[in-house]
C-alpha cells in the first residue's frame, strides 16, 4: 500500500458494496466490450448510460416544470413550444426574460459543483473531499462578509464598483489558487492537496466567525443569507459569464478526462499505464477549483452539493468512482429539484442553499442504509 | 507497507534495540508534554486582562479568606474566572484531541474530524432550535441542549451505518456522518434566518470559547469526558488491529462490531461533551491527530495519549493568547486555534510530515 493510498484497500471497504455484489455481476457477460473510437477508448457499460440518460431527462423535466411554475402559471407543452421559439408572446416573455435565468443559473451551478466535486474526490480518492475544502467556499465567504459587516469607505466603494458576487468570487478563486500552489511541490498530491485545503479554509472559516461575531447583528443577518447560497433575482448578465465559464471548463474537463480512469488505480500503476498524471491531475484540479468558483459567482457558496452529489452518483450508476457526467447531472438535479421545493412548496422564501442541503443530506444517507439491507 | 506496529510481536520485543529506543522517545515525548501543560496551566492562571504575579497566584489559589480588599479580588478572580478557564481548557482540549484520533481511526479517513458524527451541527441545531422555542437567553441554559443534540446526532448517525449488514463500514460511517450532519446544518440555518434571537446566539456559539463556564457546567461535563476517555482506552489495542483490515482483526481475535460501538460511543462522548461546553471547534482534533501520528507513529496505544495532550497544550496557549492579543477584550479560542494552528499545520504538510491514517 502506498503511503499516498487514502482509500485504504481491504475488501470490506468498497464504497458500501453496492456496485461489487456478485449476482449482478453474474449476469452479466464475462467481458463487458469496450469501443474504440481513434485515440478514444472506453468501456461500454448500458446501465450507466441509461441511468445517466434517464437523470438527465428528469432533470430536463424538473427544469421545465421549474419554469413554468410561478405567479403566471404556464402548461408543460406551452412551455416546451417556447423553448423551440414557437411559444405566444406572453409566454416568451415570462420564461425567456424572467424565469430562465434563475433556472439556467439552477442548471449551470448544479452540473458545475457536480463535476467539480467528482473530480475532487477521485484525485484526492476521498469520499469527503469537496471543492468545500480546496479553499474556493472559505476565501469567497470571508471576502463577502468582511464586505457585508465592515461599514468602511473602502468596503463599500469595492462593492459599489465591482458587486458583492465579483468580489466574493474574486476572494474565491484567490484562496483556491492559493492552496493550490501552496500544495505544489513537484507537482500535486491529493493527500497534501486536501490537508492543506482545510488548513486555509480552516483559517477563512475563522475568519468569517470572527467577523460575524464582532458585527452590527443587522449585517450579520445580511452575510448569513449570502452565506447559504441563493438564486434569487438572478439577471442575464450573471448567468451568461457562468454558462461560458462552466461550457468552456466542461470541455477542458471532458478533453482531458479520458486520461483519467486509470488515476484510480493509483499513481505508479496511472503510470505504468502510460498516464502523464501529474500533468493531467494538476489541469483537472484546476477545473474543479475554476468550476467551484464560477458556481460561487452565480449562487453564493451553495454548500454540500459538490459532496452529495458524486456520492449519490456513484450509488446510483453502480461505478466505483465517481462519474463525471452523472454527477454534474445529479448535481443540476439537485439544484433546480431543490430550487422548485425551495419555491413552490415551502411557506416562507428559503434560499436553495437550505433546501438542497436538506434533501441532499437524507438522500445520502437513504442510498447507504437501502446498500447495507440489500 | 504503511502500518509498522512498534512492539507488537512478541519476539520483537525483548530483543530489538531500535524498539526499545523507540519507547524511551516517546516516554519522553510524553512527559515533555506534561510538563508543558503544567507550564502553561500555570501561566493561564497569572494571564488575563489584569495579569497576575505567582505570588498573587498562590495567595488566590490556597490562602485563606481575608479582609484585604486589594486580596479578595484575585482570590476572586483566580478562583472564578482562571481556574475554572483553564481546567476547562484542559479538560475539552484532551478530549477534542482523543476525539479526533480516535475519529480518524475508526473512519481511516486523514480528513475526519471530530464534527464527522454530526456531533457540532447537532449542538448547534439544539442551541438554536433551544433558543427559538423556549426563548432561552443565558447560554448556560443551552449548554445541555447542546449536549443532548451532540450525543442523539451521534447516536443516529452510527445507528444509520450499522444497519443491516454495513455495521459500521468506515466509509459508510463517515458518509452517513456528512449526510446528517448536512441536514442538521440546513436546519440551523433555516431556523436562525427566521430568528433574530437564534442567530444572535449562534454566531457567539461558533466562535468557540472556554471562558465564562463555571464549574456547576465543568464537573459534569468533565464526568462524561472521564467516562469517554476510559471507553477510549479500552478500544486501543483494537484500532490498531482494525486498521489492517476487517478480515485481519477478526481473525486476530477482534470483536470488531462491540469495539466499533465502544469506540464511537467514547468519541461522541468526548466530542460532544467538548463541543457543548466551548462550542464547535472541530479543527483541533484533526491537527493534533496527524501531528500525534507523525510524533508517535501509527500506535494507538501511544498516538491517542499525544493527541490528547497535545491537544490540551494547543488549546491552553491559544486561550492565554487570545487573552493578551486584543487586551483588554479577548479573542476566541476556536478563531485563535485556527489562525495560529492552522498556518503552522499547513508547513508541516507541505515538508510532507504526515502519512496518510
Amino acid at each position: 500500500m502506498s503511503g499516498k493510498d487514502l482509500r485504504p484497500s481491504g475488501p470490506d471497504i468498497q464504497p458500501d458494496g453496492a456496485e461489487v455484489r456478485p449476482n449482478r455481476q453474474d449476469t452479466r457477460p464475462a467481458m463487458t466490450p469496450g469501443v474504440r473510437l481513434g485515440t478514444v477508448s472506453f468501456v461500454w457499460r448500458p446501465w450507466n448510460v441509461l441511468i445517466t440518460v434517464l437523470l438527465a431527462a428528469a432533470a430536463f423535466l424538473v427544469f421545465c416544470l421549474s419554469i413554468g411554475i410561478g405567479d403566471f402559471p404556464i402548461g408543460l407543452d406551452q412551455v416546451l413550444a417556447t423553448l423551440l421559439g414557437r411559444g405566444e408572446q406572453v409566454d416568451e416573455f415570462v420564461i425567456m426574460d424572467l424565469r430562465m435565468p434563475r433556472a439556467l443559473a439552477g442548471l449551470v451551478v448544479g452540473i458545475a459543483l457536480g463535476v467539480s466535486g467528482a473530480i475532487t474526490q477521485s484525485v484526492a480518492r476521498n469520499p469527503l473531499a469537496s471543492p468545500d475544502i480546496l479553499g474556493i467556499t472559505g476565501g469567497a465567504s470571508a471576502v463577502a462578509v468582511f464586505l457585508v459587516t465592515v461599514s468602511g469607505g473602502t468596503a463599500a466603494a469595492v462593492v459599489n464598483a465591482v458587486g458583492l458576487s465579483a468580489a466574493a468570487l474574486a476572494g474565491g478563486l484567490g484562496t483556491g489558487l492559493l492552496v493550490y500552489f501552496l500544495a505544489w511541490r513537484r507537482g500535486i498530491d491529493g493527500f497534501r492537496l486536501i490537508l492543506i485545503g482545510i488548513s486555509v479554509s480552516a483559517v477563512m472559516e475563522a475568519i468569517t466567525t470572527w467577523l460575524l461575531a464582532t458585527a452590527d447583528i443587522r449585517d450579520v443577518a445580511r452575510a448569513q443569507a449570502w452565506l447559504v447560497g441563493s438564486l434569487d433575482g438572478r439577471s442575464w448578465d450573471e448567468v451568461r459569464v457562468a454558462i461560458w465559464g462552466t461550457l468552456v471548463l466542461l470541455v477542458v474537463v471532458g478533453g482531458v478526462s479520458f486520461q483519467f480512469k486509470p488515476l484510480h488505480l493509483g499513481d505508479d500503476v496511472a503510470a505504468g499505464l502510460g498516464v502523464r498524471y501529474t500533468r493531467v491531475r494538476a489541469v483537472l484540479l484546476l477545473c474543479a477549483v475554476l468550476l467551484a468558483g464560477v458556481a460561487v459567482s452565480a449562487a453564493g457558496p451553495v454548500p454540500f452539493v459538490a459532496l452529495v452529489a458524486p456520492q449519490v452518483a456513484m450509488r446510483l450508476v453502480r461505478c466505483p468512482t465517481p462519474p463525471i457526467v452523472a454527477s454534474g447531472v445529479v448535481g443540476a438535479l439537485l439544484l433546480i429539484g431543490a430550487d422548485l421545493v425551495a419555491r413552490t412548496a415551502l411557506p416562507i422564501g428559503l434560499p436553495v442553499g437550505v433546501v438542497t442541503a436538506a434533501i441532499g443530506g437524507p438522500f445520502l444517507v437513504y442510498l447507504l442504509v437501502r446498500a447495507n439491507l440489500r | 507497507m504503511t502500518y509498522v506496529h512498534m512492539g507488537t510481536t512478541a519476539l520483537e520485543r525483548p530483543t530489538s534495540r531500535g524498539t526499545t529506543q523507540a519507547r524511551r522517545r516517546r516516554v519522553v515525548g510524553l512527559s515533555t508534554l506534561v510538563v508543558l501543560l503544567v507550564i502553561a496551566g500555570a501561566v493561564s492562571l497569572a494571564v488575563g486582562a489584569r495579569a497576575l504575579s505567582p505570588a498573587d497566584v498562590w495567595h488566590g489559589l490556597f490562602a485563606a479568606p481575608d479582609s484585604d480588599q486589594r486580596l479578595t479580588e484575585i482570590r476572586l478572580i483566580v478562583q472564578t474566572v482562571r481556574v475554572p478557564r483553564t481546567v476547562l481548557a484542559i479538560v475539552a482540549g484532551i478530549a477534542l484531541g482523543v476525539g479526533g484520533a480516535l475519529i480518524q481511526g475508526y473512519t481511516r479517513n486523514p480528513i475526519a474530524d471530530t464534527g464527522l458524527l454530526g456531533v457540532n451541527t447537532g449542538a448547534s441545531f439544539a442551541v438554536v432550535a433551544a433558543i427559538a422555542l423556549f426563548g432561552f437567553d443565558d447560554p448556560f441554559q443551552y449548554v445541555w441542549f447542546a449536549f443532548l443534540g451532540a450525543a442523539a446526532a451521534g447516536v443516529v448517525v452510527f445507528g444509520l451505518a450499522s444497519i443491516g449488514r454495513g455495521a459500521g463500514n468506515p466509509l459508510t460511517l463517515a458518509l452517513a456522518g456528512q449526510g446528517v450532519a448536512v441536514f442538521l446544518a440546513a436546519m440551523t440555518t433555516a431556523v436562525a434566518l427566521g430568528d433574530k434571537e437564534s442567530l444572535n446566539a449562534l454566531r457567539f456559539w461558533n466562535a468557540g470559547s472556554v471562558a465564562g463556564v463555571g464549574f456547576d457546567v465543568i464537573w459534569p461535563v468533565t464526568g462524561f469526558i472521564v467516562v469517554g476517555l476510559v471507553l477510549a482506552v479500552t478500544t486501543l489495542p483494537a484500532i490498531n488491529l482494525l486498521n489492517l483490515g476487517d478480515d485481519v482483526a477478526r481473525g486476530l481475535g477482534v470483536n470488531i462490531a462491540l469495539s466499533r460501538t465502544v469506540g464511537i460511543a467514547a468519541i461522541t462522548l468526548l466530542a460532544g461533551a467538548a463541543t457543548a461546553a466551548c462550542g464547535p471547534i472541530a479543527f483541533l482534533g484533526l491537527m493534533v491527530a496527524h501531528v500525534a501520528r507523525y510524533l508517535t507513529g501509527p500506535d494507538y496505544r501511544w498516538l491517542v495519549p499525544y493527541a490528547g495532550l497535545l491537544g490540551a497544550v494547543i488549546l491552553l496557549a491559544c486561550d492565554i493568547v487570545g487573552r493578551l492579543v486584543v487586551r483588554p477584550s479577548e479573542l476566541d479560542v476556536g478563531v485563535l486555534v485556527a489562525l495560529l494552528g492552522a498556518p503552522f499545520f499547513a508547513v508541516l504538510v507541505w515538508r510532507g510530515k504526515f502519512k496518510s491514517a
